[in-house]
């Protein structure tokens, strides 16, 4: 696989305040890239500097590889991008938009072309309103078109769901996978909708305060076989005491919200159930958790979690 | 370039705001047309009130040509306003509309970027002083005729003859086109300093009003400065209207008093412009878009 994109050693100082700090990461062709993070956490810096809005304090990057630095206009040929609102001209139609940045890109495209770009993306029929009578989810697709008007190889979308309803979410995702699956694309996505990522991205990268936690296949990050397992118990001294002396001793996890967490196997719950229980510990609530989300709030809450779970 | 310039154009020429300066322009001069046409005698004796003892005039005072003297001297204070709403908005507008990180990411670099934007704000300026060409010039010559244009200086009388005068408002007209690209220039470099387009349209004003202060008060401090403002240059398209005189003392056909005056005040203007648009590429290329 080729790599698309790789970071090394990237920063972005804003005066004392460091938004991205020493991030590397790479991206490799036909990737669903998951970016995830905080609000705060350097998600968007970071993609604006892949997409040169941003110059960055320290760091290379390299896309398609070439560095951007020094290649910025045969780079940016191959991307399309939504960051963050899809704003666009409101006193123009979605065709004179897309047309408008389709020459930006450096292509001419017919009128042909461009209505089947609007088909795409759900807007035919609305081609010649302008833009200021859309809805969000309008404007969003719109900002997807425009994206994907001159065929580019990586498509960077920055919260692409921001203001979207469910339905309006579900298409973005379907279209993501549409991208990845049917046109080869190779696509990064921030979100914080992290249910969402964890149904399309294929590898996910997590920062924090600028620094990455973690970068892996979504398979490794949420491991079927393994579980989180968040319990109300009776008496949390005694569990504790007795979790202790048990084989699971190693994976008992900082306490969240009053509650005992503890990394186990899924097949070792019941074992795990039946053992507090006979030693006089009443479980009020046992939940096991793997989805991407508990994980997400592990890893940013409890660093030390992050070396667990990347092995 | 030249593919982004027309993009740049398209974008201006689709914003109704633009059509607000041609619009206001129209209506401003046919006030002052209307103005002069039910009143113009009493205002033509207003002003040569000074003169009535030692002059008898023949012909067609309140003609084409002197009511677009009076229509540029009155336009020229106003239409950097007009200016300022369209160059002022160039980056800012994007910025504040958040087209701006869009417009960054495609394959373009911001220089040409930027003198796009620039040129497009240009020919706008230009288009308004050509409407005021035509709405000032073209339409008094067709509503009040023609004859020869007399002008009141502040100590002399300046009658320019008609077969004299047409080159010489082309000649201003093109310098009042320089002075308000200098005014398009400041305005657009302003608009790189804030996100939204109110900021940058006081400004520009703001500067333009405090160097005309500067440029008109006789202190000797100020008149150190005075050489170097723009706002001091941008009215020497009235020396066009300066002719010289032979032995005697008849105009010359076709002669300018001062041509000098005219092309160091063009060279101050166009220095201005470069000042101010390489400031303001000079800035874009290393600007963080964060809108």
């Amino acid at each position: 696989m080729q790599q698309i994109v790789k970071v090394s050693g990237l920063s972005k100082q804003f005066g004392s305040f460091t938004a991205v700090d020493q991030l590397s990461f790479s991206v490799e062709e036909g990737d669903v890239y998951g970016f995830l993070g905080q609000n705060g956490a350097g998600k968007s810096t970071t993609i604006r500097m892949l997409l040169s809005l941003i110059t960055p304090t320290e760091g290379n990057m390299e896309l398609f590889g070439l560095p951007l630095q020094s290649h910025r206009k045969e780079i940016l040929q191959q991307i399309g991008a939504v960051i963050e609102k899809p704003d666009v001209y409101k006193y123009l139609s979605a065709y004179e938009n897309l047309k408008l940045f389709a020459r930006l890109s450096g292509i001419k495209p017919t009128r042909t072309v461009l209505m089947n770009q609007l088909e795409l993306v759900g807007l035919a029929d609305r081609a010649h309103d302008i833009v200021k009578t859309f809805s969000q989810g309008m404007k969003q697709r719109l900002g997807i078109g425009i994206a994907l008007v001159h065929n580019p190889q990586l498509i960077v979308l920055d919260e692409p769901t921001n203001g979207l309803d469910p339905q309006g979410i579900a298409d973005i995702r379907n279209l993501i996978l549409f991208l990845s699956r049917e046109q080869k694309k190779t696509v990064i996505v921030s979100s914080h909708l992290l249910n969402e990522i964890e149904q399309i991205a294929t590898r996910i990268l997590i920062i924090d305060k600028g620094k990455k936690l973690v970068e892996g296949t979504a398979s490794t990050l949420i491991n079927a076989e393994q579980a989180i397992l968040e319990m109300e118990v009776s008496n949390k001294e005694s569990a504790n005491r007795i979790l202790a002396s048990s084989e699971w001793s190693n994976q008992l996890l900082p306490e969240r919200e009053g509650k005992l967490l503890v990394k186990i196997k899924r097949s070792d719950i019941p074992a795990f159930n039946r053992m507090l229980a006979s030693n006089g510990v009443d479980i009020y609530s046992l939940a096991s958790r793997n989805n991407l989300e508990d994980y997400f709030l592990q890893v940013t809450a409890g660093k030390q979690y992050v070396g667990t779970f990347t092995n | 370039m030249w593919e982004h310039l027309q993009i740049e154009l398209y974008k201006v020429f689709k914003r109704p705001r633009t059509y607000l300066s041609f619009a206001a322009i129209t209506a401003l001069i046919g006030v002052i047309q209307l103005g002069l046409w039910v009143d113009g005698k009493e205002y033509a004796d207003f002003v040569m009130a000074d003169f009535a003892s030692s002059f008898s005039v023949d012909g067609k005072i309140l003609n084409g040509y002197f009511i677009c003297y009076v229509i540029l001297q009155l336009l020229l204070v106003h239409v950097p306003l007009l200016i300022a709403l369209i160059a002022a908005d160039m980056i800012s507008g994007e910025a504040n509309m958040g087209t701006l990180r869009l417009l960054m990411t495609k394959p373009q670099s911001r220089t040409s970027i930027v003198l796009a934007k620039f040129l497009a704000s240009s020919i706008y300026t230009v288009l308004l002083l050509i409407w005021i060409a035509i709405m000032g010039l073209f339409l008094s010559m067709l509503i009040f005729g023609t004859d020869d244009l007399f002008l009141m200086k502040s100590s002399y009388v300046v009658i320019v003859k008609e077969s004299d005068v047409f080159w010489r408002y082309a000649g201003a007209f093109c310098f009042a086109a320089l002075a308000m690209i200098t005014v398009a220039a400041l305005g657009f470099l302003l608009s790189f300093f804030a996100e939204n387009s109110i900021g940058p349209i006081v400004a520009t004003m703001s500067v333009i009003i405090v160097s005309t202060i500067l440029s008109t008060m006789n202190i000797p401090l100020f008149n150190l400065i005075k050489p170097y403002l723009f706002t001091t240059h941008m009215i020497t398209w009235k020396e066009f209207f300066d002719f010289k005189v032979n032995d005697a003392n008849e105009a010359i056909i076709g002669s300018i008093q001062n041509p000098q005056k005219i092309v160091q005040s063009a060279s101050i203007l166009f220095i201005h412009i470069v000042l101010f648009v390489g400031t303001a590429i000079a800035l874009f290329r290393k600007k963080d878009i964060l809108s």
